[in-house]
């Protein structure tokens, strides 16, 4: 039994947790999910390099939810997801406990101040390859860049996996399945692709904890993640706050404030 | 009409030349960096070879993502309805597998079910499958489980099996016979028996379909479904890259003025999929979606047409965010004790 299903097991024993996320091998020699709902069931889960991926778009799952207290195995990205659940009241404080490795071994975080202190001595960054990424796009003139994006766009076919893996996209009926108006095509057309991928990159402006989750769900491999990646960067320069850095609400987008500099608000 | 023949690797190019000057478009895999893609091509260069599947499935040479159906405008008092002329281009599909060709069999099963769906036969007319038998095989494959094999000639006009530096072909339907009248120069008559052909991938058989099928009304409501579904996020990239999944939605983009009905790709996966207009949804949690998934494929299929909605290729497997092993998750079906 490895360090992580001993802490998990014992999470399930003491009750403090029903279902552990964690990570359990797949097929090609990757990682998966794994939800666990018993000490049984944590004999798959494996805790190695190879578990990158951020889990954290599971706990607003309903089934998951519906299945009792959760702990979640995870790095940096799960533990800002879960800062921001908890900021956009998705999560409540203490409902969700975060297993993570502290120099190899397993650390319990059962409190936002508990997570909040851990990300402290963890430096913000994007991955290199994605900032080398949006330097590309951005040295493109904005014909090349409109033109670079429709081909990749192209390929697009809304099968929303980049929306179901984003621990952020939560909402129970997203706007893009509103039908009564149907504000966004459903069709995965030129046009209706461009406004599903616009209005997502928008909606995580200042909410994308920079997992690149989306990105990597891709079957069809479009940068999807270099859209809200930026968004979240614009936000930060222009209004010094980032996605996941505390537990407390201050969302740049749909705050307002008397003080605003902006003339046009007032 | 069958006939066996051999081609030789350089020959290929002549094959594509004598297509085109046909006025046939060529779709075929081609590498993108780590991906393979099926797109238009000129050249047998063009053309990846090496790889297990493209991402996506040919499907979309007879039913594609977005299809517009009818239009009409409205003025007061009147509706001008116009009917879609369907715009199939004679295409030819090469180099898919044995899998993905047999899957054609499985989107006319229900194209042709009832109503004969124009949009789908016209192209499917226009369409000749060249598939290219396996030489590799990876976790996710698994066509020998479900009656397949990597050189089945089941759904392609022609099959081309790698031998020596070049082919072994089979033309297998008029279609095919068509492709070769084009070009027979290409496709020359060995001098006694063929060329013994390379060797083929080797795809266990994993589980015994039949059995399955037998099974799956007896557990219907079992854990199994929801155990392997928890991680299912619901998104719909296991159906969208399926060669069989045939399920759309018909969406109308209208205006007072104007209008175009659509049919576009559906997911059983998705939320919306079965949701009512009442509200009421019959499948409102991810595992029944997930069964439906399974049971769709291995139960209503051979319960309605007397055959699988599925051909191994593994693709959803290989497109799942969250490493939904159909294989792996059709073992344990089989395995459950009830």
């Amino acid at each position: 039994m490895n360090p992580i299903q001993q802490k998990a097991r014992e999470l399930m024993e003491a009750g403090t947790a029903r279902v552990v996320i964690g990570h359990a091998a797949g097929t090609f020699g990757r990682r998966r999910p794994l939800v666990a709902r018993s000490v049984r069931d944590l004999d798959a889960m494996v805790w190695d390099a190879a578990c990158v991926t951020n889990l954290a778009g599971l706990l607003t799952k309903q089934e998951v939810r519906a299945a009792g207290p959760v702990a979640i195995v995870g790095g940096t990205a799960m533990l800002r997801s879960l800062l921001q659940l908890v900021a956009e009241r998705q999560i409540r404080d203490g409902d969700v406990v975060a297993l993570v490795s502290a120099d190899g071994t397993p650390k319990v975080l059962d409190s936002v101040a508990a997570v909040e202190e851990h990300l402290a001595l963890e430096p913000h960054g994007m991955p290199q390859a994605d900032r080398d990424g949006i330097a590309r796009l951005q040295a493109m003139s904005l014909q090349e860049r409109w033109a670079w994006w429709q081909a990749e766009l192209g390929r697009c076919m809304k099968c929303y996996a980049c929306r179901q893996t984003c621990p952020m996209c939560y909402c129970p009926t997203c706007t893009m399945d509103v039908n009564r108006p149907q504000w966004v095509p459903v069709a995965s057309h030129d046009l209706g692709n461009l406004e599903y991928h616009v209005v997502r990159a928008m909606h995580l402006a200042g909410r994308c904890v920079q997992c690149g989750e989306c990105g990597t769900a891709c079957p069809v491999g479009i940068p999807v993640h270099l859209l809200t990646m930026f968004a979240e960067e614009s936000a930060a320069r222009q209004f010094g706050q980032r996605a996941g850095h505390s537990a407390k609400l201050d969302y740049a987008l749909s705050t307002f404030r008397p003080d605003d500099k902006e003339t046009f608000i007032r | 009409m069958a006939g066996t023949y051999v081609l030789a690797l350089d020959a290929l190019e002549t094959l594509f030349a004598a297509l085109q000057r046909d006025g046939r478009r060529i779709v075929a895999p081609v590498a993108v960096g780590d991906r393979v893609d099926l797109r238009d091509v000129q050249r047998v260069a063009d053309v990846s070879s090496g790889h297990v599947q493209s991402v996506m499935s040919a499907k979309d040479a007879v039913f594609p993502k977005v299809e517009r159906l009818l239009s009409y405008t409205m003025t007061p008092g009147a509706v001008d309805l116009k009917d879609e002329p369907v715009r199939a281009v004679p295409t030819v599909v090469f180099g898919i597998r044995p899998c993905e060709a047999a899957a054609f069999a499985a989107l006319d099963a229900v194209f042709n079910w009832d109503t004969r769906d124009k949009f789908f036969n016209e192209r499917a007319n226009q369409l000749a499958v060249i598939g290219v038998a396996c030489t590799r095989a990876d976790e996710a494959c698994f066509c020998t489980s479900i009656g397949g094999g990597p050189d089945d000639t089941r759904g392609s006009d022609i099959l081309l099996t790698p031998a020596g530096d070049g082919y072994v072909v089979h033309v297998l339907t008029e279609k095919g016979e068509a492709i070769r009248a084009l070009a027979p120069a290409v496709f020359a008559v060995p001098a006694g028996a063929p060329p013994a052909t390379g060797r083929l991938a080797d795809v266990p058989q994993v589980f015994d379909h039949a059995a399955l099928t037998a099974k799956l009304p007896g557990m219907f409501d079992h854990d199994e479904w929801v155990a392997q579904s928890l991680r299912c996020v619901g998104c719909g990239a296991c159906a969208f890259v399926c060669p069989t999944c045939v399920c759309f939605d018909i969406q109308e983009e209208a205006d007072p003025k104007q209008g175009q009905r659509l049919r576009c790709w559906d997911s059983c996966g998705s939320r919306m999929f079965t949701l009512h207009a009442s509200g009421h949804n019959p499948r409102s949690k991810q595992s029944q979606r997930w069964r439906q998934r399974v049971y769709h494929k291995f139960s209503y299929y051979p319960d309605r047409y007397n055959m699988l909605g599925c051909v191994g290729c593994g693709k959803c497997t290989r497109a799942c965010p969250v490493d939904m092993n159909l294989r792996e998750h059709l073992v344990h079906a089989t395995e459950v004790v009830l």
